[in-house]
């Protein structure tokens, strides 16, 4: 540990220049690239947010005009979930960490991996032109035949983003999934790998098997737009609501694709900071495989009052209930691991706490919506917003920055100012509350989603939304500045600062270029604490 | 006093006291396993915090009974969720055969409401308390949802296809109505009013409004209008099909197959008519795509319904509609299907 004071040689000074990053064939690097780039998207989207917030703050549409504000929540919508959501756990904290987690010097295919961050952004700019030329109001699920027919903005433009970001989708989730089958350290069995490693595996199959279906929908409602070809507009003999049957047999899934890896992320803090094997390992691990192939089988449940036929409805929720079982078992787990433990509050364990009580709140509305009879009357309003903003803002996202300042250290070889970090995780965890709560309330009273202009009678849950929400922004700058300030003035961390057992601890913080000196051989089942104080005692022996 | 703010939406139909209870039973199930999991994380996390920089805490291996029980326990309760959303989604989705009948179209940015007596409205519709409504809707441009909040029912309205909601309401009053399914720019101004009033008011209100003539009097104008009736006649059958007792009969078709003609029968046979030839005819009938309405598509509806062997206008109430058809129907069943004109 002594030697950590003198400058090594690692990933990051292993090269200097922007050709080092641009071409970068490093597993690290690439992940570094793909933080700065959802960085900037999710403060774009979080840019809408706020104008969405400010908006409804009064009854009448009086900030912006209704064209104004439907192109802001679609760009909410399409910025937030193709280019930070979907890409932000595994892209980043995945990109960096799953080769070193399963002892490899890289992903299987490194080339392939550079290329799958210039689609994301190739697809971002794409997209970006398509907002400074004119927007899109379509709502980031391009319902027909309003999107075919009806809109006058850049739905083929910002359509055509989003299925090249998918592709980046794609070739992460190959990456990963010939990564953990094929480059497996010696001795580093299935039932060996950290659960972060299982449930990117479970997240690629989704990557691999649902991204192309949005690929299809896409390319069918550019043509639908640009030559008339009948599929969706019944003009023509075509059928609108197939088309919600493609689009969210994709994107359905896809909400697992964001929370899948946050729920490996919270696996980890949660083991690190009880220090404690994750209790019922294997019902987590096939949790994640079972969310993954139940997500494939429950679209009809976005469509229950969609005119699909009313036995189709019964059997879509018949199997959504399906996956409250495994996503149960997994937090049950999480809650049984901590029993007996040896628990420290640092923030990577506060956010773990906060996403495994907004987790929890968002599955238990999941239920709501899933029951035919009261989904009738919470679909489409406020009630499904406020839903599925506990999922993927109070699950995802807390997931992620739990596990950015989790493995700060390891990718920036600074440590995060503890003090700072723990008041932010307490303002976020507040600021997400106040602004999401009152959003159930609001729905349940009948409050529509993508309303510009209310009725008076929702206006005091609205402000309380909009404070909650003002909360929430200044929770998230100040990681932005106090990470920042790290990368020159944080503590220098040591190679494993938190007691974790991963193999990504075992290398120096920041790694090598090829992580490893030596490729690492496992001789024991993951999170397994006491040879790691074992190996710690030996090595301060040998030290 | 629907301006006043509350935290809870009022009740004022049958179904939403079924959709209350079952959402009351929901939050109750969330508020126990929230309340259990917050609890848990805060007694384990004081109770079992760190004390000592290095320890190592004792190995707790899973427990395959814990595991059963909380996979069994909540896939009984949310088997429990399930039978009691499906049936009061069935209630939602099967309208009663006495509803009282009117008409919905939207399009950007109104819902245009039509009563069988002919009364049209703008994004209004006056229904009486205390009996079941149900509402056959259809779009002219985009996907639409019907929502009454307080009556806690939402159905889509779609283009080129009808779908239907009911409620009973149980109080009088204005209650919101909305468009729950994003529609375009001004979505958000597709609100209006439903009133529930007391049957006698309703009545007073039916009779004092200046419609000219009930929907399938109107429908039978734009019938003569588009000289549909040149075809189609009762007195020199042959050329086409006779629409005398048509509605909600099966009509064998010169594919072989048999269809019932309800309403989307008939609009597609209107704007598509090649779709679906009835047996023994020729596909000589010109689409009438553009040339009529939704809301007088659903007047050419109501005429044909009308058409059950009574002289038109001379229907009985909505409510008992369906029984007189249904019989009609029966009667005429030696004749059926598809090769009456044949013979005629």
């Amino acid at each position: 540990m002594i030697t950590a004071t003198v400058e090594q040689k690692h990933y990051l000074n292993a090269e200097y220049g922007l050709k080092s990053w641009l071409l970068t064939t490093d597993h690290k690097r690439i992940g570094l690239l793909y933080l700065g780039t959802i960085t900037f998207f999710f403060l774009l989207g979080g840019i809408f947010a706020t104008l969405i917030r400010l908006e409804l703050l009064t009854p009448p549409g009086d900030l912006t005009n209704s064209e104004t504000y439907n192109k802001f929540f679609t760009l909410h919508g399409v910025i937030m979930v193709f280019f930070f959501l979907i890409p932000s756990i595994p892209a980043t904290l995945g990109n960096f960490l799953i080769p070193m987690m399963v002892g490899a010097r890289d992903l299987a295919f490194p080339k392939l991996n550079l290329l799958s961050w210039y689609l994301l952004l190739a697809g971002g700019l794409l997209s970006m032109w398509a907002m400074f030329a004119g927007g899109v109001d379509t709502g980031w699920t391009f319902y027909t035949p309003y999107s075919t027919t009806y809109s006058n903005t850049y739905v083929i433009a910002t359509a055509l983003g989003a299925f090249i970001a998918g592709f980046s989708s794609i070739l992460t989730g190959l990456n990963f999934i010939v990564t953990i089958h094929r480059m497996r350290a010696p001795g580093l069995t299935w039932f060996r790998l950290p659960l972060f490693v299982w449930s990117h595996y479970a997240a690629a199959l989704i990557m691999v098997l649902g991204t192309p279906v949005l690929a299809v929908t896409l390319v069918l409602v550019a043509l639908e737009r640009a030559f008339r070809i009948g599929i969706f507009d019944p003009a023509l003999g075509g059928d609108p609501v197939l088309f919600q049957h493609l689009f969210w047999f994709y994107s359905h899934p896809a909400v697992y694709i964001m929370v899948l890896p946050g729920m490996g992320v919270i696996s980890e803090l949660v083991s690190t900071f009880s220090r404690r094997r994750v209790f019922g390992y294997g019902f987590v691990a096939f949790s994640s495989v079972a969310i993954a192939v139940y997500g494939f089988l429950v679209w009809g449940h976005h469509m229950f009052v969609s005119s699909q036929s009313v036995y189709a409805s019964l059997v879509f929720s018949f199997l959504s209930f399906f996956v409250a079982i495994p996503s149960a078992i997994k937090v049950f787990n999480w809650t049984a691991t901590l029993y007996k433990g040896s628990i420290s509050y640092e923030t990577p364990m506060l956010y773990a706490f906060g996403f495994i009580g907004l987790f929890t709140m968002g599955g238990l509305t999941g239920l709501f919506v899933a029951t035919l009879g009261v989904d009738v009357h919470v679909h489409d309003t406020y009630f499904v917003v406020a839903h599925f903003h506990y999922i993927m803002v109070g699950g995802t996202l807390m997931a992620y920055l739990g596990g950015l300042h989790f493995w700060w250290p390891k990718m920036t070889g600074r440590m995060y100012p503890e003090g700072w970090a723990k008041l932010s995780a307490l303002v976020i965890f507040l600021g997400f509350n106040l602004t999401f709560f009152p959003q159930f309330l609001l729905g349940y009273l009948g409050m529509p989603r993508r309303y510009h202009a209310y009725p008076d009678e929702f206006q005091v849950l609205h402000v309380l939304s909009t404070a909650g929400a003002s909360v929430l922004a200044v929770g998230y700058l100040i990681p932005l500045v106090y990470l920042v300030w790290s990368l020159r003035y944080g503590k220098r961390a040591t190679a494993n600062p938190f007691g974790a057992t991963g193999l990504e601890w075992k290398t120096s913080s920041p790694p090598p270029t090829y992580n490893f000196d030596v490729t690492p051989a496992v001789t024991h089942e993951a999170y397994d604490y006491r040879a790691l104080a074992e190996e710690e005692t030996e090595g301060v022996r040998v030290g | 006093m629907s301006t006043t703010f509350r935290l809870f939406p009022q009740a004022a139909s049958t179904t939403a006291n079924s959709v209350d209870a079952l959402y009351f039973f929901l939050v109750a199930v969330a508020a126990f396993f929230s309340i259990l999991i917050f609890g848990l994380i805060f007694f384990f996390a004081i109770r079992h915090r760190r004390r000592v920089a290095r320890e190592v805490p004792q190995e707790v291996r899973g427990g395959l009974t814990l595991e059963i029980i909380w996979t069994v326990i909540p896939f009984g309760l949310v088997m429990v969720m399930f039978a009691w959303g499906a049936s009061v989604y069935l209630e939602v989705a099967r309208p009663p055969d006495n509803a009282l009948q009117a008409y919905v179209v939207g399009k950007q940015w109104m819902w245009k409401t039509q009563h069988m007596e002919g009364q049209r409205e703008i994004n209004e519709l006056h229904v009486p308390v205390g009996r079941p409504v149900k509402l056959t809707m259809t779009s002219e441009d985009v996907i639409h949802s019907f929502y009454v909040p307080d009556f806690r029912v939402k159905w889509d309205v779609l283009p080129g296809k009808y779908t239907t909601v009911w409620f009973h309401p149980t109080r009088t009053g204005k209650f919101r109505l909305f468009c729950a399914e994003y529609c375009g720019t001004k979505h958000s101004g597709m609100i209006g009013w439903i009133h529930v009033m007391e049957p006698a008011a309703y009545e007073s209100w039916l009779s004092g409004g200046g419609a000219s003539g009930s929907l399938a009097s109107s429908g039978e104008k734009l019938f003569q209008d588009l000289a549909c009736g040149n075809c189609h006649r009762v007195d020199q059958p042959g050329r086409c099909p006779d629409l005398t007792g048509l509605f909600g009969k099966p009509v064998r078709l010169a594919d072989g197959r048999s269809v019932v003609a309800d309403e989307a029968y008939i609009r597609e046979s209107i704007v598509n008519p090649g779709a679906k030839i009835t047996a023994g005819f020729q596909p000589i009938m010109p689409t009438f795509q553009g040339l009529v309405t939704e809301e007088g598509m659903l007047q050419l509806i109501e005429y044909i319904k009308s058409l059950s062997g009574r002289p038109a206008g001379a229907q009985a109430p909505p409510g008992t509609a369906p029984a007189p058809e249904r019989q009609a129907a029966g009667e005429r069943g030696p004749s059926l299907p598809g090769s009456a004109p044949e013979k005629r």
